[in-house]
């Protein structure tokens, strides 16, 4: 007998759209299934079916769940709680809001169990010291406040798995982890799973962490199962269409890899379709796609696809095994574009950076790696000329540039242009996006009326923004739209170096793809780049040299190639080895453990 | 972590703190509260003094009236001390005032400390009468208007506070009272006269319209707050986890979501005792409420500058005190 | 890999259509309604009396009749003209006070939260300190001082709102303040003047509705209560707050001349409080909520 056994689960909205459409799969004991998507494909909402609740404004209007052999969707109220009670467990996204505030760690973990709390403090500490926490009353007292994130993130991780339970949900719960504590956290997951027989549903938007930890992989898009198959069949021989192009727009740690974005915009939660969800943006498409919604479909490889033309697709797809780009070579001149020179900076008393130096060559892209508090955000901040408290030397072309904004000339604010991390902010809402364009031409150049507008127009088509948006408001653009337009306006100043700090970071992948490749083209065209970012496969593909920042230093810095091929500073080996990656047929490593 | 957008990742984050330094840090930030409450406290004693002695034309010709002669206006120029130089006018009136002498009546002639007493009682009476009544009944009414959330209840609930909550209290007074005390019901007496020397509560049935109309202001007021935190409280991913840990309602409703729900309602509350001094004004005005807001009227109605000083100072300390409160209420909150 | 979750921050609508979107609300529409409508009756009031709001023309509380539509008041004069006369001072030191009120407030805020640093720490403090002097006290005090003139009950009325605004105004611009859009037209050098205007103030436009709603309420109560306490208009001007307290004492014999006046401040009330909280409503459901 399967241990949970989904069928035909469906989530509607109160107003009858459906998030979530006759979603069915099974798991044996002890199996973990990866349920991978992007932003919006329904992944979270199947997790939370799982346990037999929808939020508020949704609801679970078929199917069935069964958990062992009880349907968790045709039990009253109150046996449902029991059931959560006694067979399925939940690993929130983000403990530090999920734990309360207000109550000990201790009582916690405890009041979900049967039995009083006496009984079951063994039975927690066993749990706590598996989770590698400590089991002291000390901690059981603490708040969950007193505890950092990847602490937080293993109490939840305990507290789930002390029952025991037959199934266990985990909904996206490395997402705010740095790599190092995400690389433990899976190990720990798939560990625990496999020890105690339970059987699990691992949600994730990153394919690297589901192929790390999931016996099985399925692969959810606008609501619905895409592809579904065990690790190696979907991730080494995908058969759907989305599936491919979604592997295909990953970035590599280990090669430099043209990224390929997927065209056209995710369906917004609830879209209706006649035929295939993903028919609009396939490059397989056929009349017969749109026709009829497709059924799942066995593939050659042994797994299962929503995909009439799954054998064709297999014969004609292109771009899986991707030849590695080359870098592009003797960049070698004499004066740099910026240099920096022992920069140090601080907050009031706490140094943050220490003797930062490095230098950007004309047409060069310098990637910048740290993890959350290397103090990179900072010193892409003493760039600028926004952080104040600051010492050291920058020279732009040769010639000083004062540390502060204020005392920067008109021109060298022209000549350095920065485009922000988080897309929904770096656009004023109140204004059209071509205002939002033609603000820094008339600042800088006076250009007014036709003539602005027509360079905007330019600047616009440069990232691939129609004309036709030009009278948008920020909020009717998707995220990647967004962070292109901020990207234009920087090109619209005429820049000569441009400062990236995590643009791609707040996107989902495919959408990645396509700024990074836009920015690849930027560079082509002479710019030079400065690309802050926590994530190494990101700096493979674009970076032509790295700069590895830890605890405020540099510990490393090289051609991306040397770096990341032959790490020299623990450090760097350690990001390395825990960064993971999606094995793909044609990495010749694929034995990384996670 | 959401996308790092305000968080300046080299900023080192606050360590957890041991009990101890959390609790001096506490003792500093009160005791800096304190001393600040001082300022401002001197602050108003200045804007008092100002405005009651240094304002442009003859503060003795206000309170004799146009009719006084120059001899008279001298005279109670002296009086006053208001032939003494600005500086020494401030000094000796605030030591008058730290040592509580608040000097005489221009009245009666009788000590303002004297006639107060009474007065400030009654007040405080009918203010800590109204306050015990509006906690519980707001907590009740919170949170079954947030349970009952989008229901006729609910909703209804909603029109009554936002219309009470515009009406201004001497409307609602009279409304009361041409209600239960005149027009409609003659079942109270429409004005609350309470003869000198009575504790207000030997007169329960003239306390009851004055407590009604301050009860019923407090209420809509805090019960919002009350009803939008457990609102809040009950979104939040902490009770979804504990609904998904398959706990009973009662167990999230009582252990998880009201502390944390409780929690924004408490400042919010001495801040509402603050607007409940500076209501009373108008309440004891329309009822005729031997307090010191009637007092304060009549005083100004018959120019009497040393009840005048002393009543607002009292009122303004006293509004002061309660704003303090919530405030420190509030980081101790905060700091949890 | 993405280490943070991207979540498309709901769809907005159209963000240039405040106006029309908050007035699709009928909460929102019925205030206005009401409002305009008080203001109306305010203006054309005086034009319409049919006998001297001032001249006693019959014994005091007489019955309806004799060409009095409503009786007389305590004093012996027409409550109908008294009425329709009554609400001009209201609105328009009600208006005044809210647009002197939330101009000053607004400024002091965005200049705080947009200098930062010294001038927000010392602006800061000033709104503390008259924060914590209730505006109606304060009203009093200056009013028993120099007497009740309309210009300083506005002006003192005014300040009363000031503080308020001024925190409301700071908290609502910190957030845009530490907004990408902002810090990038910082460093491309634009103007503070460029900055204030053009950047952060329309981003705070949907705050600065609802607290104008619920200013214009305050303002409108405060008005009243200090015409009902007797430290606003003066007799034998007629005043809505004023009648209230006038014929209180004979609210068992002429209930009216108490109650029509006390349900016009109430519906100019209302109708401001009805307004803000719909407005408050759609903006929180439309744009997530307030900051």
């Amino acid at each position: 007998m399967k241990a949970v056994e989904v069928t035909g689960l469906t989530v509607a909205l109160d107003d009858g759209s459906v998030i979530v459409d006759d979603v069915s799969f099974s798991l044996e004991s002890g199996q973990v299934m990866g349920l991978v998507g992007e932003s919006g494909s329904g992944k979270s909402t199947v997790g939370l079916a799982l346990l037999g609740f929808a939020k508020k404004g949704a609801n679970i209007v078929g199917g069935k769940v069964v958990v062992g052999d009880v349907d968790l969707l045709s039990l009253a109220p109150n046996d449902l709680r029991e059931a959560r009670k006694k067979l399925i467990g939940f690993v929130p996204q983000d403990p530090a809001t999920a734990l309360n505030p207000a109550m000990r760690i201790g009582t916690q973990l405890t009041e979900g169990l049967i039995g009083d709390k006496k009984e079951n403090l063994p039975r927690i500490r066993e749990v706590l010291e598996t989770v590698g926490l400590p089991s002291d009353d000390a901690f059981l007292r603490r708040h969950p406040q007193e505890l950092s994130g990847g602490q937080q993130q293993r109490v939840a991780i305990a507290m789930a798995v002390a029952k025991k339970p037959k199934l266990i949900v985990f909904d996206e719960p490395t997402t705010g982890l740095d790599v190092s504590t995400q690389a433990r956290v899976l190990e720990m997951v798939a560990q625990l799973c496999a020890d105690n027989g339970m059987a699990a549903v691992f949600v994730s938007h990153d394919l690297a962490v589901v192929g790390t930890v999931g016996d099985l992989v399925t692969v959810m898009y606008a609501g619905k199962i895409l592809e579904t198959g065990t690790h190696e069949e979907v991730l080494q021989s995908a058969a759907h269409p989305y599936s491919i192009a979604l592997l295909d727009s990953v970035p590599s740690t280990r090669q430099r890899l043209a990224l390929v974005a997927i065209p056209g915009r995710a369906p917004a939660p609830g879209t209706k379709f006649d035929g295939c969800v993903f028919a609009d943006r396939c490059g397989f498409v056929e009349d017969r796609c749109r026709e009829a919604p497709p059924p799942m479909v066995a593939t050659s490889a042994g797994g299962e696809a929503r995909c009439i033309r799954v054998d064709h697709v297999r014969k004609n797809r292109t771009g899986q095994v991707k030849e590695p780009l080359r870098l592009v070579e003797g960049r070698e001149e004499k004066t740099s574009v910026l240099s920096v020179r022992n920069l140090n900076a601080s907050y009031g008393r706490s140094q943050v950076l220490y003797d930062i130096s490095f230098d950007v060559a004309p047409g060069e892209c310098v990637g910048v790696v740290g993890e959350s508090g290397s103090g990179k955000t900072t010193m892409s901040r003493c760039l600028i000329g926004l952080h104040e408290d600051q010492t050291g030397g920058f020279e732009m072309n040769g010639e000083p540039l004062p540390p502060r904004l204020r005392d920067r000339s008109k021109a060298i604010k022209q000549q350095m242009q920065y485009v922000f991390q988080n897309p929904y902010g770096s656009l004023n809402p109140r204004e059209t996006i071509a205002t939002a364009v033609m603000v820094p031409l008339r600042h800088f150049y006076g250009d007014r009326g036709k003539a602005a507008r027509t360079k905007a127009q330019e600047a616009l088509e440069r990232v691939e923004i129609p004309w036709r948006l030009a009278d948008r408001y920020p909020a009717e653009l998707s995220g990647g739209q967004r962070q292109r337009v901020a990207i234009a306006r920087a090109l619209a100043c005429n820049p000569s170096l441009l400062i990236c700090d995590e643009v791609t970071s707040g996107l989902d992948v495919s959408v990645q793809a396509s700024v990074v490749e836009l920015l690849r083209s930027l560079q082509d065209d002479g710019l030079s780049m400065i690309f802050i970012t926590h994530n190494l496969a990101v700096v493979r593909s674009i970076g032509d040299r790295v700069v590895v920042l830890s605890q405020g230093r540099v510990v490393e810095s090289g051609a991306v190639e040397s770096v990341l091929n032959g790490p020299q500073h623990p450090y760097t080996r350690g990001l390395l080895a825990d960064t993971l990656d999606v094995d793909r047929p044609d990495s010749e490593t694929s034995d990384l453990t996670g | 972590m959401a996308i790092e957008t305000t968080t300046t990742d080299g900023a080192v984050k606050a360590a957890p703190t041991p009990d101890r330094s959390r609790r001096t840090a506490l003792a500093w930030l009160i005791a800096r509260r304190a001393l600040m409450g001082l300022v401002t406290l001197w602050c108003i004693s200045v804007i008092v003094f100002v405005a009651t002695q240094t304002m442009p034309g003859d503060v003795a010709k206000i309170i004799l009236g146009p009719s006084a002669t120059a001899d008279q206006v001298a005279q109670l120029n002296k009086n006053l001390g208001l032939d003494q130089p600005l500086f020494s006018q401030y000094w000796d009136w605030l030591r008058n005032v730290l040592t509580g002498n608040m000097g005489n009546s221009l009245v009666s002639g009788q000590p303002v400390s004297e006639l107060l007493s009474e007065r400030i009682f009654n007040s405080a009476t009918l203010t800590v009468m109204a306050m015990v009544l509006i906690l519980p009944l707001s907590l009740l009414v919170g949170l079954l208007a947030a349970v009952f959330r989008d229901k006729l209840l609910d909703r209804s609930y909603l029109g009554v506070s936002l219309i009470v909550t515009a009406t201004p209290d001497f409307v609602l007074g009279s409304l009361v009272v041409a209600l239960f005390g005149t027009v409609v019901f003659k079942v109270l007496p429409p004005v609350s006269l309470i003869p000198p020397g009575d504790a207000p509560w030997q007169h329960p049935q003239e306390l009851v319209m004055p407590l009604a109309v301050m009860v019923l202001v407090g209420v809509t007021y805090l019960s919002r707050l009350v009803r939008v935190s457990f609102i809040d409280v009950m979104e939040s991913e902490y009770v979804q986890l504990a609904m998904l840990k398959g706990l009973s309602m009662r167990r999230i409703l009582f252990r998880h979501a009201l502390p944390n729900a409780l929690a924004p309602s408490i400042p919010a509350a001495s801040i509402m005792a603050a607007y409940t001094i500076a209501g009373s004004v108008v309440i004891e005005y329309l009822f005729a409420y031997p307090g010191i807001g009637s007092a304060l009227v009549d005083a100004v109605a018959g120019h009497d500058l040393p009840m005048i000083q002393a009543i607002i100072m009292l009122m303004a300390a006293a509004f002061f005190c309660f704003n303090q409160l919530a405030d420190v209420l509030g980081t101790l909150n905060k700091s949890r | 890999m993405i280490r943070t979750r991207p979540t498309e921050q709901g769809v907005q609508a159209p963000p240039q259509n405040l106006t029309r979107r908050v007035l699709t609300s009928k909460q929102t529409r019925l205030g206005l309604i009401m409002l305009v409508t008080m203001i109306l009756f305010a203006i054309i009031g005086p034009f319409l009396t049919p006998h001297s709001p001032t001249a006693v023309i019959a014994k005091p509380y007489a019955s309806p009749g004799d060409g009095l539509l409503l009786g007389a008041d305590s004093l012996g004069r027409d409550i109908v003209s008294r009425i329709l006369s009554g609400g001009i001072n209201l609105t328009w030191m009600g208006i005044a006070a809210t647009a002197g009120g939330v101009i000053l407030g607004t400024a002091i805020g965005l200049v705080a939260a947009f200098a930062g640093g010294i001038v927000d720490t010392l602006l800061m403090r000033v709104v503390d300190v008259l924060l914590t002097f209730p505006t109606i006290i304060m009203a009093i005090l200056f009013i028993s001082m120099v007497g009740p003139s309309r210009w300083i009950l506005v002006v003192l009325v005014a300040i009363g709102l000031t503080p308020g605004m001024a925190r409301v105004m700071r908290g609502a611009a910190r957030p845009v303040m530490r907004r990408e859009h902002v810090m990038w037209a910082r460093t491309i050098g634009l103007s503070s003047r460029h900055i204030l205007m053009r950047e952060v103030l329309p981003s705070v436009t949907s705050p600065l509705m609802v607290e104008i709603g619920l200013r214009l309420m305050w303002s409108v109560v405060g008005l009243a209560s200090l015409s009902f306490l007797g430290f606003g208009v003066q007799p034998p001007d007629a005043d809505w707050g004023l009648m209230v307290s006038e014929n209180k004492d004979g609210l068992a014999i002429q209930p009216l001349a108490v109650l029509i006046p006390a349900a016009c401040v109430a519906l100019f009330t209302i109708g401001g409080n009805l307004f803000a909280e719909g407005a408050a409503r759609v903006i929180g459901r439309t744009e997530g909520a307030r900051s």
